[in-house]
């Protein structure tokens, strides 16, 4: 239990995590400033920097074994903020990493102002976006402090939102208008949410909140609404609406990054709330609620990416359903407790890590694809596998870690959600979990047996540097399979004492 | 007993001007409604005795008036063509019942809430001669929680980013409002209507002077930088909107500096902090006073821009391009 004095104590390595705000955000001042090319050209580097605080951050995690925790300003919690990075989060934080420089690698030829020229908007809002989404995706992977999250969800939104609708279209400026209300009003529950909280506690910070939080009218009222807000933003089934016209409408670059990291955050977020905000709130009812509207993501997703007739709407409707994947944690996790089971959490986790490679190679090669071909039409796909082999073969690849097949990542993931809904009796749950995988099977052979069909029309070879980039985050998502999250124990390092009842 | 009875006026007036803005037939009445009912929460606030609360409220009350008022002029007045037709009755009624539940939970949970409520005003307060400030509400915003105000800059700039990346690829790095009538011809007051000239004229050293006023007061009393450069920004858009400035290009290096400068100052005095008191965002007590003013002056002009261009919208094409 965590008294004043270890509330107000930081740790070794804890100025890291300062720095992993202070560096994309500072590198947005001065990109706004530089302008144009030169702003593009600072990009790489501020990448390269974040890049290397992220894995700092999980070395020292996983080098002490404990979680590396900053106190800002001296002022120790209720009255002031924490920074604290455990296990979870610096996986998360590499995660981000990874995935962030390689859409960047992908983007760095194309999307670029003249070299003489001025600066251009596409390519200006692109890369400083970038850097800012990353800044905004750390923010909320180390606060802790519900309102602090909050700051980091709207810095999220601001900075996703213009990437939907980059290209400028009609059609990708309704869905982008779209996707801000969806936001927005997630943002409007979360905040009534934290009101609440801090009315009923006098506190927002998630170890104080931990210790004090009761079954009151209060911390019930709050839990839903923050949660159904953040589902909002997480596009959990039935919020979903605004995901697959935003995802699938974005440049591939954006496109990438929306549908790998930044729904992740607010399914981060729930997860603090429940199991570290407020597990005594957490009772059989609500996991069994949330895991249920994962189910119905899980296979109403998967049925509708079936019938999409453009690849980019069907990826889209895919993260729909592996979003889904991610909710069933809570039921398995209150279910297992008795076991001491950690298998559903790791599951979860390995989902979560393993989906944001996967996903990001998919929309990336859906978008070469596309490039090659002129469309991305299901029933024209079939000079694909001629003109871009490896872009296939990556998609190939990332669809076996969606379907959940070993040795990828995803078969990890799943194999061990399946452990966790058998070793607790909820075997519905393992039903739901292998018609997931049947009919995620389904699409993507759908798209490889179009894709390598053959037959006219015209397809345009495209250059191996981009192909590589997206087969490597394709084999990033299986070689998840081979790292032994599992006997490392980062998953397990940091989570608060006591767990859930 | 009649303070009892203008609270109770004023919560009824309140909920009415709500309901209204709610029930009105049309955009502009319903916006109308939704203007008073800020201005009736500013008032409810001050009645509170939450008086920088309050000013905040009558802030982006005033700012949003300006957004809204313009958004609602460019609607067509009917239904747009291709709308989706309106919400029949089932989905209305169910959309009502929900959001009666939502509204009942909430009050049931505030009614529930413990009184008195635990509450941090104790520690905040003490805290105040460590930072050399007398307005708790500041110490919050700059001492304590100074991270949260740090990056919603951040989330204002990454806003202001959005809004820029709505304008036509030809247009970037142009002009606000490059495309009004009176564009490209400053000082002329060209502006249609003469009385907005006036006031244009008239009030900004007024508004100027309250806007520095209420930062430099921020420290002691209800005020601060977002008030102030609040009424920083209202002074230019008006100036703008008479014809008698032009707003800044967006690819101005001097107007990327002048945004980018208070942020940076901020993020640069909070990782001096290291140095100088051993933490991020901390401030040695002896330069306290003076590190919070620097902060809050280097980001007035850089928030009251902002907020401005936030308003003003994306670069438009100049007028003969069009």
């Amino acid at each position: 239990m965590p008294d004043p004095a270890t509330l107000a104590a930081g740790t070794a390595g804890g100025p890291l995590l300062v720095l992993a705000l202070a560096v994309p955000f500072c590198g947005v001042l001065a990109m706004l400033v530089l302008g144009g090319r030169r702003a593009e050209r600072l990009a790489p580097l501020l990448l390269a920097a974040c890049l290397a605080l992220s894995l700092a951050i999980a070395g020292t995690v996983l080098g002490t074994r404990a979680a590396v925790v900053e106190v800002i300003g001296g002022w120790a919690p209720p009255l002031g903020l924490r920074l604290r990075a455990d296990g979870l989060s610096a996986a998360l934080l590499v995660t981000t990493a990874l995935v962030c420089c390689a859409v960047a690698a992908f983007a760095w030829p194309d999307l670029r102002s003249p070299a003489d020229g001025p600066e251009r908007r596409a390519p200006a809002v692109f890369w400083l976006l970038l850097v800012g989404l990353w800044g905004s995706l750390n923010a909320a992977f180390l606060g802790q402090d519900l309102f602090n999250l909050y700051v980091a969800l709207e810095l999220l939104t601001f900075a996703a939102v213009p990437l939907v609708c980059l290209t400028g279209s009609r059609e990708t400026i309704e869905a982008a208008l779209r996707y801000l209300l969806f936001a927005l009003l997630g943002s409007v529950l979360y905040l009534l949410g934290t009101a609440l909280l801090y009315g009923a506690y006098g506190t927002l910070d998630i170890a104080l909140l931990r210790m004090r939080v009761d079954p009151s009218a209060a911390s019930l009222c709050a839990a839903a609404l923050m949660t159904v807000g953040l589902l909002a933003k997480a596009a959990l089934f039935p919020l979903h609406l605004w995901l697959p016209p935003a995802h699938a409408g974005a440049p591939a670059a954006a496109s990438a990054l929306l549908s790998a990291l930044v729904v992740k955050a607010p399914i981060f977020l729930i997860v603090r709330l429940w199991f570290d905000a407020m597990p005594m709130l957490l009772g059989l009812p609500a996991a069994q609620l949330l895991g249920l509207l994962g189910a119905a993501a899980i296979l109403f997703g998967s049925v509708l990416a079936l019938r999409q007739r453009r690849l980019k709407l069907l990826v889209a409707y895919s993260t729909v359903a592996q979003i889904g994947y991610l909710f069933l944690v809570f039921p398995l996790l209150v279910g297992n407790v008795q076991a001491g089971s950690t298998d559903a959490w790791l599951g979860a986790a390995l989902q979560l890590l393993s989906h944001a490679f996967a996903k990001a190679a998919m929309f990336l090669a859906a978008g070469l694809i596309a490039e090659s071909l002129g469309h991305d039409e299901m029933a024209r796909l079939g000079p694909a596998a001629r003109a871009v082999p490896f872009t296939v073969l990556a998609f190939g690849l990332s669809g076996l870690s969606l379907m959940g097949l070993p040795p990828s990542g995803g078969f990890a993931a799943k194999w061990l959600l399946l452990l966790a809904a058998i070793n607790g009796g909820q075997w519905w749950w393992a039903l739901v979990l292998l018609a997931g995988g049947l009919l995620t099977g389904g699409y993507v052979f759908l798209v490889l047996s179009r894709a390598m069909a053959g037959g006219a029309g015209t397809a345009r070879r495209l250059g191996p540097g981009r192909q590589a980039v997206v087969l490597a985050l394709a084999l990033a998502s299986v070689a998840m399979g081979f790292v032994p999250l599992g006997s490392l124990g980062l998953l397990e390092i940091g989570r608060l004492p006591g767990g859930v009842p | 007993m009649t303070g009892a009875l203008l609270d109770l006026l004023l919560a009824g007036a309140a909920l009415g001007a709500a309901a209204w803005s709610v029930a009105a037939a049309d955009d502009r009445r319903a916006l109308l409604a939704f203007l008073g009912y800020g201005l009736l929460l500013a008032l409810a606030w001050t009645r509170l005795g939450a008086v920088d609360v309050a000013l905040t409220e009558a802030a982006i009350g005033a700012l949003s008036a300006v957004l809204l008022l313009g958004a609602v002029a460019r609607l067509p007045a009917g239904p747009a063509p291709g709308a989706p037709p309106p919400p029949g009755p089932v989905r209305r009624a169910v959309a009502g019942i929900l959001c009666a539940t939502v509204s009942l939970a909430l009050m049931a949970a505030i009614l529930l809430l413990p009184s008195p409520a635990p509450s941090l005003a104790r520690p905040a307060a003490e805290g105040l001669p460590a930072l050399g400030l007398g307005n708790p509400v500041t110490a919050v915003l700059i001492g304590y929680r100074a991270l949260d105000t740090l990056l919603e800059k951040v989330v204002l700039l990454l806003a202001l980013v959005g809004v820029w990346s709505l304008a036509p690829d030809a247009a970037w790095g142009g002009r606000p409002w490059a495309g009004r009538p009176w564009a490209g011809r400053p000082w002329h007051g060209a502006a249609p209507d003469g009385s907005l000239v006036l006031l244009a004229r008239l009030l900004p050293p007024i508004g100027i002077l309250l806007g520095i006023h209420l930062v430099w007061v921020g420290a002691e009393a209800p005020g601060g930088t977002f008030q102030g450069g609040t009424v920083l920004a209202a002074m230019l858009l008006l100036a703008a909107m008479a014809g008698l400035v032009e707003l800044p290009r967006t690819g101005s290096r001097g107007l990327r500096w002048l945004l980018a400068a208070g942020p940076a100052v901020f993020f640069a005095v909070g990782l001096a902090g290291y140095a100088l008191a051993g933490s991020f965002l901390a401030y040695p007590e002896t330069v306290a006073k003076p590190l919070i003013l620097l902060i809050e002056f280097a980001l007035t002009p850089s928030l009251a821009v902002l907020l401005a261009l936030l308003l003003a919208g994306p670069a438009e094409p100049p007028r003969g391009a069009r």
